[in-house]
């Protein structure tokens, strides 16, 4: 129940961090709002882990300042802020039943008897696990067990924030979509603030209000799914979000316009702002069409995808690929492509030119 | 239908052969002569069951027995806890892990017989390290008259050669449990008395049945150790039931008495063992 700054906030695993590169962390300032869905999406080892940990107290920053409110919490220990976290692995206590394991965080803050059995019963209700609640926690399911450890971050009505790191990495693929829809039930339901960690673009979309995007220990973008989507601030983020990716294709500008293998291109953004010599272009390939005139390339492959095709083009050594809607004919050898310009972004040195 | 081939029996006779020629064969030579009364000249008569009553029946049976079972239950008492305790405060990560393992695997490395030896010369009233210091302190220690000195010497000799293996066992148990579970604990406020009962000694269950295990059965069979440090002495007072056996089969060369002992005991670490490990792996199966 709180609002969580990051203040920029650096950190460094190494003791004395040299260059730019030794930070696992750079330079991190974001707020959430209290009650918010949150998600944390990037490839392994970009840094989202290490923010998460920051977060819970278990890593202290190197640099920055951590608020919840207006409280300073970078040193606090992680029982003292109220923050619940759910691991890659699910954590249960073996030898507790399932009822002591919801109730071990509350009998260790001293909390009454009739309290605990009170809050343990309303969790064990609202995740489904009354039918186990007797039973040994090792006996159970991957799922169950990630169940009792949100349970567990639950029971205590003053969690400040809930922090879920890659929940479902160890569930079958059938209970993996039961799990999230739970989840985003529950946020629903409690309306506390919840970050959710995964490099699964699926999962965080389909959870989060707010994505944060990132790479290499660096925050590319904050927004909405559909932000993420329809105007992706870094060609990384294009790249990562959407299936296919989007298509990023190196280009020329000359005198304020933009030159794809010789072909002018209409953008939505100003193509005079680009300063560097390594221009993009970006755009996802439901905004490209198959036309009969336009940019000339190659077809190399089709995938079908279900309701739409994928349709791999060459243009010289890149790639360009093109979703064609299930029914259309697909044309072998030259075609032509026609981008829709106002989805069709320059890029300067990855960054979407402002 | 599957067919079944029968040739497969070849295949595993070699380790049947090797298993009988080292195992059962001994075995059944031993359970041979437990029934049988041995004279000179390889002269047998059959004695049925009679050399197992005698022993059953018989008090020197019973006292080596008894200080068996005082030595074995006392060592495991010292050197579980021991073990748990050092395997603890041993770090999990680091250049010091290599060196606490090394000094840890030491004792373990030293002939049985070295550390009898070792013992012996270092608890001497006149030269000894141990025993010269606690003499001249004026606190009487002599191994050879006092059964109580005798009985310190031997567990303390025990303690510090096999407490290890308890410590790098249950260090393997504590390491192997991922971080996740110390920052579960951490985050749900638990204390250190809380991550010990409920992380680390439910993690340990298995390596430590196992280290109980070896430990019992190893100690319920000491021999070298004992009898190059005191002898079985003073008078009969750390006489152990190895040692005892040997003075019979060996000392007054009775087969059958000998033999029939032998089964007893084997019998008895058996039996142990089994219950033991039946108790301990009774919840993971249900």
């Amino acid at each position: 129940m709180a609002k969580i700054t990051l203040k920029n906030i650096r950190h460094s695993y190494l003791p004395n961090p040299q260059s730019e590169d030794d930070y696992a962390l750079k330079e991190v300032d974001l707020s959430w709002d209290d009650g918010g869905a949150y998600a944390l999406l990037g490839p392994s080892g970009c840094g989202k882990t290490t923010l998460l940990n920051i977060i819970s107290g278990l890593l202290i920053p190197s640099e920055g300042e951590l608020l919840f409110d207006d409280r300073n919490v970078t040193r606090m220990e992680p029982d003292e802020r109220n923050i619940a976290q759910v691991f890659q692995f699910p954590v249960v206590y073996d030898t507790m039943s399932v009822e002591d394991n919801l109730a071990f965080p509350l009998r260790n803050r001293g909390v009454s008897e009739s309290v605990v059995k009170q809050r343990v019963s309303e969790i064990a209700a609202m995740l489904e696990l009354d039918d186990v609640m007797q039973q040994k926690a090792a006996g159970l399911s991957p799922d169950n067990k990630q169940k009792i450890s949100l349970g567990r971050g639950l029971v205590r009505d003053d969690v400040n924030v809930v922090m879920f790191d890659e929940p479902l990495t160890v569930i079958d693929p059938h209970l993996k979509w039961k799990l999230r829809s739970k989840l985003k039930e529950l946020h629903q339901k409690v309306q506390r603030t919840m970050i959710y960690v995964t490099h699964d673009q699926t999962e965080a979309l389909t959870f989060a209000d707010r994505v944060v995007v990132m790479q290499f220990g660096q925050i590319l973008q904050v927004g909405t799914p559909q932000e993420l989507f329809e105007c992706p601030a870094h060609t990384f983020v294009g790249h990562f979000i959407g299936s296919p990716g989007m298509n990023i294709v190196p280009c020329r500008v000359q005198g304020g316009e933009v030159l794809l293998d010789g072909f002018k291109v209409a953008v939505a953004n100003s193509p005079k702002a680009a300063t560097s010599s390594n221009t993009e272009i970006g755009v996802r390939p439901e905004f490209v069409r198959l036309a009969d005139q336009g940019l000339q390339v190659d077809v190399v492959n089709v995938m079908d995808i279900g309701r739409n095709k994928v349709v791999e083009t060459r243009l010289g050594q890149h790639k360009i690929s093109v979703l064609v809607p299930e029914g259309k004919a697909v044309p072998q050898g030259t075609v032509y492509l026609e981008f829709d310009s106002d989805n069709t972004r320059l890029y300067d040195n990855g960054w979407l030119v402002e | 239908m599957k067919t079944v081939n029968q040739k497969a029996w070849f295949l595993v006779l070699p380790v049947l052969v090797l298993v009988a020629f080292n195992a059962l064969i001994p075995l059944m030579t031993v359970v041979n002569y437990s029934v049988q009364e041995t004279f000179g000249n390889n002269l047998f008569f059959w004695h049925g069951v009679g050399w197992f009553e005698d022993i059953l029946h018989s008090d020197r049976f019973h006292a080596a027995l008894g200080r068996q079972l005082a030595f074995t239950a006392t060592i495991l008492i010292i050197e579980v806890p021991l073990g748990v305790a050092i395997a603890l405060t041993m770090p999990r990560s680091g250049p010091w892990v290599s060196v606490c393992l090394v000094l840890m695997a030491l004792p373990l490395l030293i002939p049985w017989n070295v550390v009898g030896s070792m013992w012996n010369i270092f608890t001497l009233p006149d030269i000894g390290l141990l025993g010269y210091t606690l003499n001249s302190m004026g606190i009487e220690y002599n191994m050879t008259q006092s059964p109580t000195a005798a009985w310190v010497t031997l567990i303390m000799m025990d303690v510090w050669h096999w407490t290890s293996l308890v410590v790098l066992l249950a260090y393997a148990g504590l390491i192997s449990i991922p971080d996740a579970y110390y920052q579960a604990a951490k985050i749900d406020g638990a204390s250190k008395w809380s991550v010990f009962r409920h992380i680390q000694l439910p993690k340990m269950k298995k390596v430590l049945t196992i280290a109980i295990l070896l430990r019992f059965m190893d100690s319920f069979m000491i021999y070298t150790e004992p009898f190059v440090l005191t002898g079985g002495g003073p008078g009969n007072s750390t006489t152990l039931l190895s040692i005892d056996l040997v003075k019979v089969a060996l000392g007054q060369f009775d087969l059958g008495p000998a033999a029939a002992m032998s089964l007893i005991y084997f019998v008895i670490t058996l039996l142990v063992s089994w219950v033991f490990y039946t108790a301990m792996t009774k919840d993971d199966k249900s």
